[in-house]
């Protein structure tokens, strides 16, 4: 197998999962088959892996691979057509309190009839938090992502990488122990990208928070995780659970040019290309052909 | 003139941000005052040369003497407060039964496809062809006014409302659903302000068209108000004063226009159509 290449990897064909109630986010053989007028489209096959507490993963796989899908089934926007997903061990059946989602579309993420500030404060306002508290969260959120400066501007008046950081400071202030992002520097040019790569990390760190980044972008998943869990192409399986043994202390300069970081990317990159080119992991074939007939 | 050839001029979209530079803005208005001007002087000219008896046209100066008496006097501004009423009864009544119905039929996919043929049959209606059964049901009131402006402002604010709802960004949606926002909430946060641009637009349409409708029904029914004025004006031979009347209500119109304009810049200071270049 073409993983072997890469020393001190462990390739697992299923994401890796804890025992008993350590997993903060849990999804179990999750899938999702669309019904449309032309037939059923099975977007993802069978996913399962868990999140500890406190990780950083990263979600990377070919376009059309279904990440998009199964941000939406954790996240509880959409309901999984088999398998589930646990939350601290609850099954997520609709958008669970403790969880909060950065999108792409940051323009039409952020509402343009508020100001910065009152997009931030509005989730917890609807939540009921006290005035007093709901200003500390708000200010210190803005001033995490560096933008306490703007909390009067409105949305469209700032830049995309400061949009971004607006949406981040929205999911910050609202105290998530899960966050998810949903490829969130897709749209940004490459210099803020590298800014809001560092951002994350550092939000992270500082608030302990489980992070489950959606990417296709190899560098950047190699770069902001401690994990990179490889999507295969659609119908999704997991391909690859990926350690990534990177140091904690991360930057833009040094961290890209270890040649572990090279070996790594090389690696995801790698699979990927398998994954495009139709490989499957050896347990998902066998899944593949007794799913084959059932699934039609 | 027939309800729909209004419509149809008016029907502009939200209006787009005016880009007035400095240096450009004094000249735009002075070429604005010099068309009123040439138009002025083209009514006074008319008549005074003998293109027109004088007797069916007055020059201008006479018809705008004739209002400036009219301002003087206390029926004036009965016949005034009559027609306003009327228009502003009529009005809020539309917009009221619009919001409300067009966010109830504009949520549910449902209910927008059951009613969808019924709206289509109706709205093209005009609505002085209720004149007959305005007259049966209220008589020579200010009911039948209502009832009139009512049925033509309504579809104007209601359609609008339907597009606003249905405009509602997905992705917006999304992130108000992530974050634990009830539907009462998202009516709130996310399909009001997003059908609040359509919503001012109709209601634009709406201030014009029942004043339209207000005047007509006062004309052809007879019931209290300006229209009523130009009809016995007219019938009493009072030509001037009749031109006057007119004048008097095409002023209200362009009264009516601005303040909604207004209004509607001020409530929408964030859309895309009002809110000026990138500041930062």
């Amino acid at each position: 197998m073409q993983s072997e290449t890469t020393p001190g990897t462990t390739p697992a064909p299923a994401g890796k999962t804890l025992p008993g109630n350590e997993a903060m986010l849990s999804v179990r053989n999750l899938k999702k088959v669309y019904k449309t007028d032309g037939g059923d489209i099975e977007a993802v096959r069978n996913l399962t892996f868990d999140l500890k507490a406190g990780e950083l993963a990263c979600l990377v796989g070919p376009s059309g691979s279904g990440k998009t899908t199964l941000l939406k089934c954790i996240s509880g926007l959409m309901a999984p057509t088999e398998g589930e997903v646990l939350l601290n061990g609850t099954p997520v059946s609709g958008p669970p309190k403790k969880m909060a989602v950065v999108f792409q579309e940051y323009g039409r993420s952020l509402f343009p009839w508020m100001r910065v500030r009152e997009n931030v404060e509005l989730p917890l306002k609807n939540q009921g938090v006290p005035r007093a508290e709901r200003d500390k969260l708000v200010d210190d959120a803005l001033e995490a992502v560096g933008l306490s400066h703007v909390p009067q501007s409105y949305p469209w008046q700032l830049s995309g990488g400061m949009q971004q950081r607006v949406a981040i400071a929205r999911a910050v202030a609202y105290q998530p122990e899960v966050l998810l992002m949903d490829e969130p520097f897709a749209a940004v040019d490459a210099q803020t990208r590298a800014d809001l790569e560092d951002l994350i990390r550092t939000v992270w760190r500082k608030l302990g928070v489980t992070v489950l980044f959606v990417t296709h972008d190899i560098d950047e998943s190699v770069y902001l995780g401690e994990r990179v869990i490889i999507l295969s192409s659609s119908p999704t399986v997991i391909q690859e659970d990926l350690t990534i043994d990177l140091p904690d202390e991360r930057d833009q300069l040094n961290t890209r040019s270890l040649p572990r970081f090279t070996e790594l990317r090389h690696h995801v990159y790698e699979q990927i290309q398998l994954a495009k080119q139709g490989h499957r992991p050896a347990a998902a074939v066998q899944t593949d052909s007794s799913a084959g007939s059932g699934a039609a | 003139m027939t309800q729909e050839a209004v419509t149809t001029n008016s029907a502009a979209p939200i209006p787009r941000a005016r880009k007035q530079p400095a240096k450009k803005l004094p000249s735009k208005q002075l070429l604005g005052i010099a068309g009123i001007i040439g138009f002025l002087l083209l009514w006074e000219l008319i008549p005074r040369v003998g293109i027109v008896e004088p007797r069916f046209l007055p020059p201008a100066s006479e018809v705008i003497a004739a209002l400036i008496t009219d301002f003087g006097l206390t029926a004036f501004w009965v016949a005034v407060g009559e027609t306003m009423l009327a228009w502003a009864i009529g009005l809020v009544m539309s917009i009221v039964l619009a919001v409300v119905l067009g966010f109830i039929i504009g949520s549910s996919m449902f209910l927008r496809k059951f009613t969808n043929s019924t709206v289509e049959f109706l709205r093209p209606i005009p609505s002085v062809a209720l004149i007959p059964l305005a007259v049966l049901l209220f008589g020579v009131k200010i009911e039948s006014t209502l009832m009139l402006v009512v049925y033509a402002s309504f579809w104007q604010v209601f359609i609008q409302v339907l597009y606003g709802v249905a405009d509602v960004d997905n992705v917006a949606m999304q992130t108000a659903k992530s974050y634990g926002l009830g539907a009462m909430a998202r009516v709130r946060h996310v399909v009001f302000p997003t059908a609040l641009p359509y919503l001012m637009t109709g209601i634009r349409l709406a201030a014009s068209v029942a004043l339209i409708l207000a005047i007509t029904a006062e004309l052809v029914i007879g019931s209290p108000g300006l229209g009523r004025e130009i009809a016995l004006a007219q019938s009493g031979g009072a030509i001037s004063g009749m031109y006057a009347l007119v004048l008097a209500t095409g002023l209200i119109g362009v009264v009516i226009n601005l303040v909604m304009r207004f209004i509607e810049r001020k409530t929408l200071s964030w859309h895309s159509s009002i809110r000026s270049e990138v500041i930062v």
